[in-house]
């Protein structure tokens, strides 16, 4: 009765799979045709209105003072390198801020879940707190608190020698630059290469004999003694640049401004809440059982924090704390608000410059994509790297 | 199969999320203009076929003047936060130099100062607000330059206020001009010619500075009373109105120098002239006024003098109304409702207000300021 055969045909229309390519190329045609209309519009209207438009402005002087830049930067230079200075003052306080959150936010977290009751509520108070003030605010905050608490340059701080603070931010003496400085960093580079083989042969050596070989102390030694070494071969320089007062500000020397320092502060203190909750839900979803477990086969605390815990605790940590990475890097444009010349400030004034808005927002837009893409592809790899092998 | 249809329906959810953020990003401003909008190109498009005209126009003439007259009122833009020049008080009213310049418009076309809507702009947002439309004219202490006249697609009307970049200083640092600024920590409100002219004003000399950049206004203020630079730079009746909210006002001077010259004026849309013409000859109503001693005082009664002069400036002997494109009596509107030059000057910015300016450059032309106006006929 029922000898029909099994792949009966399907019509045309009915097969879900053709279905599915029909309405998806038919959406992407919408999209393509609504964007080409709006594109070719804008262009009409900004051409209509005498607006000029393209990316040519890039490489005209700029004209305007950076208060703060990693690289040399004057009013004479282009504005694509004045935006650079921008992407840059973002990329160091959003990579500094990070770094910083990551660190504070694991103690806090495991602080949270700690056994000592005013460790547990001090931490679960800084949590509540710094999670329901809006990051903005706090950082009105921490500014004002910087150039409303600290003295004027004239009377400074002076807390140890080549140590300035004022409401201009902490100047402190740096060394003059030297080759040997060079040779420094690339002793540190291969001392690191060095304790990452160590690292490798230790590990091999314990699987294989059982020893376990004191990797912390030598890996610390070959990481400091290295660049030391090169130092003092080098016949150790000590020629500072000292800071002095010069007429209205500290002249040389390395200055952390109170705008930059503000919204480090604000920034971390603020995402390092969130971290905290993140942190301390992983560490939660690994059950009470392994930790038993793990001592009763005879492991040190340290050992089942390194060994058990965290491996199977990182996995749930990190797709979250991936977001919270992203969050301060973009929370960071709130620099405008206090002064610090991020991206948005730098390319705010280009704007204003140039009159090219379009130009301007559509580069602030690319410049933040790329920068959270970066970070999510980073933290995919490592998690990635940390998802659980079944072997 | 299973699989591959929740994927394509992850994919259809994505494209759709993705055409909708489009839409919306593009949308936001002027939406329901775009068929207006294309309408108008198709216009223009049939116009330049026929007549071979050279440049587009960005607003062709009359439509402003049209486009203003059908919803009743005129939106302009204005400061918003600047203390006798745009800035609502205590009771919510917009008081200012550049409001009543607005005001002096809006008597202008409909007869009644009051039909203006506000919308305060920030330096940044100003220039966008006006190419899109969303405001008819951009009263807001905003400089006249030349990038801006023509890389903008912007035109100026008459000047209503001549000022120039200062700087602002705490008395106690001793200092007596801005050469002995060297290394000092500068103050900025972005966004403005500001930042471009205190660079060229240090390069200029061989000077070093470091700016402080802060978006708002009142932020800066209190970044700059607390010592967070050592001055402050931005257009010399900003520097009056920044420090008399001070404090304790005396403690900080101005200092002699004014490095940059700062045209204030009305602006609007490129291509336009008649809605330019109104705005310009509104600014200048209020000058002639002045100079011909009228004020919203004794309007009334100059309105049956004998001079012919002021007879053809009230309307009493017609014609500039009809050659503007409005009633007869548009500039005694403006002057009764508003008043002349020299009493919104008194009002909003002068000697005896908190701000205590002197005219100076904004004085009559026959007191030897820069405020002169073409004849009325």
């Amino acid at each position: 009765m029922h000898d029909a055969p099994p792949s009966r045909k399907v019509p045309f229309l009915n097969d879900p799979a053709n279905r599915s390519i029909i309405y998806q190329t038919g959406v992407l045609l919408m999209v393509g045709v609504l964007s080409y209309y709006l594109i070719s519009n804008t262009l009409a209207n900004l051409d209509r209105q005498n607006i000029a438009t393209g990316l040519g402005f890039l490489q005209k002087e700029a004209s305007f003072e950076i208060g703060e830049s990693p690289i040399r930067y004057s009013a004479a230079d282009t504005y694509a390198r004045a935006l650079a200075v921008g992407v840059l003052n973002t990329l160091i306080v959003s990579f500094i801020g990070i770094a910083l959150t990551v660190i504070l936010g694991t103690l806090i977290g495991v602080a949270r879940l700690s056994g000592n009751w005013l460790v547990s509520r001090i931490a679960a108070i800084y949590i509540e707190v710094f999670q329901d003030i809006p990051v903005l605010l706090q950082l009105f905050f921490w500014y004002a608190f910087f150039y409303e608490a600290l003295p004027g340059p004239r009377q400074a701080v002076n807390p140890l020698s080549g140590v300035f603070l004022s409401n201009r931010g902490l100047v402190f003496a740096i060394p003059v630059y030297h080759p040997a400085y060079a040779g420094m960093g690339l002793a540190l580079l291969i001392g690191g290469v060095a304790v990452l083989l160590l690292k490798r042969w230790a590990h091999k050596r314990q699987d294989r004999t059982g020893q376990t070989f004191p990797v912390l102390p030598v890996c610390l030694a070959v990481v400091a003694g290295l660049p030391v070494l090169t130092w003092w071969l080098a016949g150790a320089p000590t020629q500072m640049n000292v800071p002095v007062l010069k007429g209205f500000n500290f002249q040389g020397g390395l200055n952390i401004s109170p705008e930059f320092s503000a919204l480090l502060l604000g920034l971390v203190l603020y995402t390092a809440a969130f971290v905290a909750e993140v942190v301390r839900a992983g560490i939660q979803s690994v059950s009470r059982g392994q930790t038993e477990a793990a001592m009763a086969i005879g492991l040190k605390p340290g050992q089942i924090l390194n060994l058990v815990i965290l491996p199977q605790a990182l996995r749930v940590i990190i797709p979250p704390l991936t977001s919270q990475m992203l969050n301060l890097t973009k929370n960071s444009s709130l620099a405008v608000a206090i002064g610090y010349p991020d991206f948005v400030s730098v390319a705010g004034t280009t704007i204003n410059q140039t009159g090219q808005a379009i130009e301007g927002v559509a580069l602030i837009m690319i410049v933040y994509l790329c920068f959270s893409l970066a970070t999510s592809a980073f933290m995919n790899w490592y998690n990635k790297k940390m998802a659980l092998v079944e072997r | 199969m299973k699989r591959r249809e929740t994927i394509s329906v992850k994919v259809l959810a994505v494209v759709c999320m993705s055409f909708f953020l489009i839409v919306g990003m593009w949308g936001c401003g002027d939406s329901g203009k775009v068929s207006e909008l294309q309408g108008k190109i198709a216009e223009l498009e049939k116009q330049l076929a026929t007549k071979d005209q050279p440049a587009p126009a960005a607003a062709t003439a009359g439509s402003t003047l049209n486009a203003v007259r059908t919803k009743g009122f005129i939106q302009a833009g204005v400061n918003g936060d600047l203390f006798g020049f745009g800035k609502p008080d205590e009771k919510g009213v917009w008081r200012g130099l550049d409001v009543d310049t607005a005001r002096a418009i809006a008597a202008a076309v409909f007869g009644d100062a009051d039909k203006v809507r506000y919308t305060p702009l920030t330096a940044k947002t100003r220039f966008t607000a006006l190419q899109s439309g969303e405001i008819d004219v951009l009263t807001r202490n905003c400089t006249q330059t030349l990038s801006r006249d023509t890389a903008l697609g912007l035109d100026f009307a008459q000047v209503n206020y001549y000022d120039g970049q200062g700087f602002l200083i705490p008395k106690k640092l001793g200092v007596k001009s801005a050469k002995e600024l060297d290394g000092a920590s500068v103050c900025v409100l972005p966004g403005t010619t500001t930042e471009l002219n205190v660079a060229d004003f240090f390069r200029a000399n061989g000077m070093q500075m470091k700016p402080v950049v802060i978006e708002n206004t009142a932020e800066l203020a209190k970044a700059f009373f607390a010592g967070r630079c050592d001055c402050l730079t931005s257009d010399a009746s900003q520097l009056a109105g920044i420090r008399a909210v001070a404090s304790n006002p005396k403690d900080y001077i101005i200092l002699p120098e004014i490095i940059s010259k700062e045209p204030l004026a009305p602006a609007v849309r490129h291509g336009d002239n008649q809605w330019k013409d109104i705005v310009s000859y509104s600014v200048w109503a209020l000058i002639a006024a002045e100079e011909m001693g009228i004020t919203s005082q004794n309007v009334d009664a100059m309105r049956t003098s004998s001079d012919p002069k002021i007879k053809r400036f009230l309307g009493a002997s017609p014609g500039n109304g009809k050659a503007l494109g409005l009633s007869e009596n548009w500039a005694y509107n403006i002057v009764k409702q508003v008043g002349n030059y020299g009493e919104i000057f008194a009002r909003n910015v002068g000697v005896d207000t908190p701000l205590g300016i002197e005219r100076g450059l904004n004085a009559l032309w026959t007191n030897g300021g820069l405020m002169y106006a073409p004849p009325f006929k």
